[in-house]
């Protein structure tokens, strides 16, 4: 039984190496050994045209269309308020966080910023300026449906 | 009497010096002491002023620990420091203004700093992070009473060319600061160092990135 095992799991490795090559992805590793380190890619550029990208579901957080490098969010400072905080808006025209960010966990509306919402980069993210390793298959929930009735005709 | 004698005595002494100061040589060429003056004065003034821009680099900025340790780590990783073109602004180019009167004005106010580091006003990190809202607003006080001089020494606002500027940066920099309403440190504050908790000493503070 240990022999067929072993036979089993010697040919599935083999057929794991053979599919190197065959165009399937292979993650940020890239073609290099294993035993070899591949070069770092060169680092890309964050996108920073400020044209808002769409949403892909009514929840999505918004991805931020400009760059954020070296910007101070910590216990003493949040630079994204400085622009997108409620007293700002009106000078800086950007758009304003939701009003669920003013929401605590009881539901209570606050005049400020609630502490669980207050690290902008745990939903918000910048794009970089990239082509992605994978392509992306999503579709819309929206499409959804016409694409699986189109699918049943 | 001591006080009164000891007075009477230094007015003796001055009087003395002055009758000595106010008359001819008696030993010394006019040739000798015109020379030897203006020699003297070379050596004074170049020792002076090298004994000054001695006190202007980094290096005797980041001689002390309090420096060192806090505001220069902080300067690391902003663009100021390092950056695509490989210029640096070390800490003089934004904390002395480069104009020679200007200059003086800051390094007599700086003695302040000397009592500080004697006294150890900002020894220890919590110190430094007690006092750094005060320090922080020194900094902005005077650039916006100069109209971010130590800015503009490298950033022109004649020589920004908006087209190659981000759009929120081109909207700003084109209205407000060429306008005159609004000057750099108005909405960059923070570039260099952290920002210290603004919110509960100005609720109105403008920071803009």
């Amino acid at each position: 039984m240990k022999k067929i095992l072993a036979m089993l799991f010697c040919c599935s490795m083999l057929s794991a190496i053979a599919q190197v090559g065959d165009g399937h992805p292979r993650g940020l590793r890239g073609s290099a050994p294993l035993d070899k380190e591949a070069a770092a890619p060169l680092m890309p550029k964050m996108i920073n045209d400020d044209i808002r990208r769409g949403r892909a579901f009514a929840m999505q957080p918004p991805v931020i269309p400009h760059q954020i490098e070296s910007y101070q969010v910590d216990r003493n400072f949040n630079k994204c308020m400085s622009c997108h905080g409620r007293d700002r808006v009106p000078d800086s025209q950007a758009p304003m966080v939701s009003v669920t960010h003013f929401m605590d966990r009881d539901g209570n509306f606050r005049s400020e910023i609630s502490p669980r919402r207050y690290f902008c980069t745990q939903c918000h993210v910048p794009q970089m300026d990239v082509k992605a390793p994978v392509d992306n298959t999503f579709i819309d929930a929206e499409k959804t449906v016409a694409v699986k009735k189109g699918a049943t005709k | 009497m001591r006080p009164a004698s000891g007075w009477l005595r230094l007015k003796a002494l001055a009087r003395a010096y002055w009758a000595t100061v106010s008359r001819p040589s008696k030993f010394y060429s006019l040739g000798f002491l015109t020379v030897g003056g203006f020699i003297a004065g070379i050596i004074f003034w170049g020792g002076f002023n090298t004994a000054l821009e001695v006190t202007n680099t980094e290096t005797f900025c980041i001689g002390c620990h309090e420096m060192r340790e806090n505001v220069f780590v902080e300067l690391q990783p902003t663009i100021h420091y390092t950056n695509r073109s490989g210029v640096r602004a070390t800490c003089p180019d934004c904390h002395v203004p480069h104009n020679w009167t200007d200059k003086i004005a800051r390094k007599m106010q700086a003695s302040k700093e000397v009592w500080g580091k004697i006294f150890g006003t900002i020894s220890t990190r919590e110190k430094f992070l007690d006092k750094r809202l005060e320090l922080a607003q020194h900094e902005w006080s005077r650039l916006k009473a100069n109209n971010s001089l130590e800015c503009r020494n490298c950033h022109n606002l004649n020589s920004m060319d908006f087209t190659r500027q981000s759009r929120r940066a081109m909207e700003m920099h084109s209205t407000a600061l060429a306008k005159g309403e609004k000057t750099c440190i108005d909405c960059h504050k923070g570039i260099a160092h952290r920002l210290p908790d603004i919110k509960s000493a100005d609720a109105k503070a403008t920071v803009l990135p």
